[in-house]
């Protein structure tokens, strides 16, 4: 038995607008980054309140490492002040009368003073925010706030540390920065870090387990690639960014080459995809397609490999930041991402005739219940 | 302010000497040789005395009250903010009766101290102090509890997971962030000791130098026909008062800005 593995069980009823739920979650917390993923609701915050002591669960165990935070059946329940968890609040919570050193020598208030002073010296040159110690939160930027926060959060030499979206609010740059930071830390101090994030690039920045939670429950753990790339449920898939979802029927299995082929529902649109076991002809699925996984043509394509290939008419051209979205009525709306060069390349309009070429190993099979996501 | 918790016993004392100092410095003969023709200044030395001492309590007392208030999650917690807000509706006789009856040789509290004491704290300063510290209540609690409610929940659970107690976390984060309202609660509480009639009327019975604030003053004055008397004292009173809010409201205001 791994001594460093850490436990958490966690049972709580939680009222919130709609539908009351139960969160209801068993993982195991290895030292090392692990993502906590899930969309706004799920249960995430309360989970992250719950290890930290601010809110107690119903039922359940959380240890981590050889201390036992919590323990319904044998009446543990270790109040927050004593369970040494470094907790970042995606508010910061940073103590607006308190400058940034203050800030940081919060938690550090029993230790000797000259002790304190070196530690906070210390951090404050490692997250390079020495020339902000003696200003308040709000004369400082968001980015050094959120360094401010972190460093007293870590300064404590915590035995677990909490994120709960700690890099929402910043630029792609500063993110970058603070996420090396976090990472530099990681290597000298290896304890459990339970990071929450809506953010693709961050799971894949930084996760070495990723845990998704839905609606107070786990439904995918695993590495990054398998639960990100390769979703098996389709909630998840639409949480992991896959913008074409549709229900297909299978109208035929080609067990020696390995696909199937599928009829996309209301439509005569044909795709092949891989083939999922358990399939037959008449069984109903969903395919989920990653915009960014569909080419463009402008002309008829020929000796491709791939096996999708569809003449449709652009509908909508949009662009988001640096990418250009496109829309594309091929007898279902699928979108596509392209760059800014491709568009300028091809000379995209709307009204346009186009051909879109999908991979079979592009198309994703998934079980899962829910609306079609209509690209 | 310079606010001094004095013991009980020592009040007696301290009250003795202050008003020989008072008597020396302040009474003098009018052109008629009559000390009465010029305000009273010993009202004013009494009632601010008893203004401050109340005030003073009224911090000590008020925080834990407000505290609870602020942050129980009781069900019956609006009993008790009914109770605190009980004296800004009662009428000042009805608060005054009470209190006089409690104070009084017939009840528990009124015998044990006449035990003590030899005699009972109606119509003492004393009991002037006991009244105004119930009748001005909500005036400090109200705010103080209005400004720690105003306090993020968020840096309280950023402060215990730091590993600070309930009463570190008062004083380092809830104390700091709610000054102006305690500023507040401790002006209001001094300003409406300041002006009460019907509290004091009742249960200090209107002895100079004991227990004749400057509010019975003026009634009297007004009962005696001396309006020039009165006006005086109440327009001091009214400019007392009315500095008193004006530095609140004042500081209250710079206060905000520094935390915006």
């Amino acid at each position: 038995m791994n001594s460093d593995a850490s436990v958490v069980e966690i049972k709580k009823s939680l009222p919130a607008a709609g539908a009351d739920f139960v969160l209801e979650v068993g993982f195991r917390l290895d030292a090392g980054f692990t993502i906590l993923y899930g969309p706004s609701g799920a249960g995430k915050t309360t989970l992250l309140d719950c290890i930290a002591g601010l809110t107690a669960p119903d039922a359940g165990r959380i240890a981590i490492t050889d201390r036992v935070f919590f323990d319904d059946a044998k009446g543990i329940n270790l109040p927050a002040q004593r369970r040494r968890v470094g907790y970042v609040f995606q508010s910061l919570a940073l103590f607006p009368h308190l400058s940034a050193e203050k800030n940081i020598g919060y938690g550090l208030a029993r230790v000797e003073a000259s002790e304190r002073r070196r530690k906070t010296d210390a951090i404050l040159e490692s997250f390079r925010i020495a020339h902000v110690r003696d200003r308040r939160p709000e004369e400082i930027s968001g980015g050094e706030q959120q360094r401010v926060a972190l460093a007293r959060s870590l300064v404590t030499d915590p035995g677990v540390l909490l994120l709960d979206e700690p890099l929402a609010a910043l630029d792609a740059v500063t993110k970058g920065k603070i996420i090396d930071d976090l990472r530099a830390w990681n290597q000298m101090h290896r304890v459990p870090i339970l990071y929450v994030t809506h953010s693709r690039e961050e799971v894949f920045a930084l996760g070495e387990r990723v845990v998704v939670l839905e609606r107070g429950r786990i439904t995918a753990q695993g590495t990054p690639q398998e639960v990100m790339t390769a979703p098996r449920l389709e909630t998840v898939a639409q949480l992991a960014g896959f913008e074409n979802i549709f229900a297909v029927t299978v109208t035929a299995a080609h067990e020696n080459r390995g696909t199937m082929t599928c009829r996309i529902a209301c439509s005569t649109v044909e795709l092949e995809t891989p083939l999922v076991r358990a399939a037959e002809a008449g069984s109903a699925v969903r395919v989920g397609i990653r915009a960014g996984d569909i080419l463009l043509a402008t002309v008829e394509p020929r000796g491709l490999s791939a096996r999708n290939v569809f003449s449709g008419r652009m509908v909508s051209l949009e662009q988001r930041d640096v990418t250009v979205v496109v829309k594309v009525d091929c007898g279902v709306v699928m979108e596509v991402h392209l760059t800014l060069a491709a568009r300028d390349a091809l000379e995209l309009r709307v009204g346009r005739d186009v051909w879109l070429i999908v991979k079979t190993y592009s198309c994703h099979v998934m079980a899962g219940r829910g609306p079609q996501k209509h690209a | 302010m310079n606010i001094v918790r004095v013991g009980w016993t020592d009040l007696g004392r301290l009250k003795r000497q202050a008003d020989g100092f008072v008597y020396c410095c302040f009474n003098r003969r009018g052109h008629r040789g009559n000390t009465e023709d010029f305000m009273d200044w010993q009202a004013f030395r009494l009632t601010i005395r008893l203004a401050v001492l109340v005030a003073a309590v009224l911090f000590v007392v008020g925080l834990p009250i407000a505290y609870w208030i602020a942050y129980s999650r009781r069900r019956w917690k609006f009993v008790v903010e009914a109770v605190v807000a009980l004296p800004i509706v009662l009428p000042p006789t009805v608060l005054g009766f009470y209190v006089l009856v409690a104070l009084g040789s017939r009840s528990p509290l009124g015998r044990w101290w006449q035990s003590l004491t030899g005699h009972t704290l109606a119509f003492t300063f004393g009991g002037l102090v006991i009244g105004s510290i119930l009748y001005s209540l909500p005036f400090a609690v109200q705010p103080f509890a209005a400004a720690f409610s105003l306090v993020d929940a968020k840096l309280m659970a950023a402060s215990a997971v730091l590993g600070a107690s309930k009463l570190r976390t008062f004083f380092r984060v809830v104390l700091p962030l709610s000054v102006p309202g305690v500023v507040t609660g401790i002006a209001l509480s001094f300003a409406h000791t300041m002006g009460e009639f019907g509290v004091v009327l009742m249960v200090g019975g209107n002895i100079p130098g004991v227990t004749r604030t400057v509010s019975i003053d003026i009634y009297d004055r007004v009962q005696a026909f001396d309006y020039a008397g009165a006006n005086q004292t109440a327009l001091v009173l009214l400019a007392i008062s009315f500095v008193t809010l004006c530095v609140v409201y004042g500081v209250n205001r710079r206060l905000w800005l520094v935390w915006k």
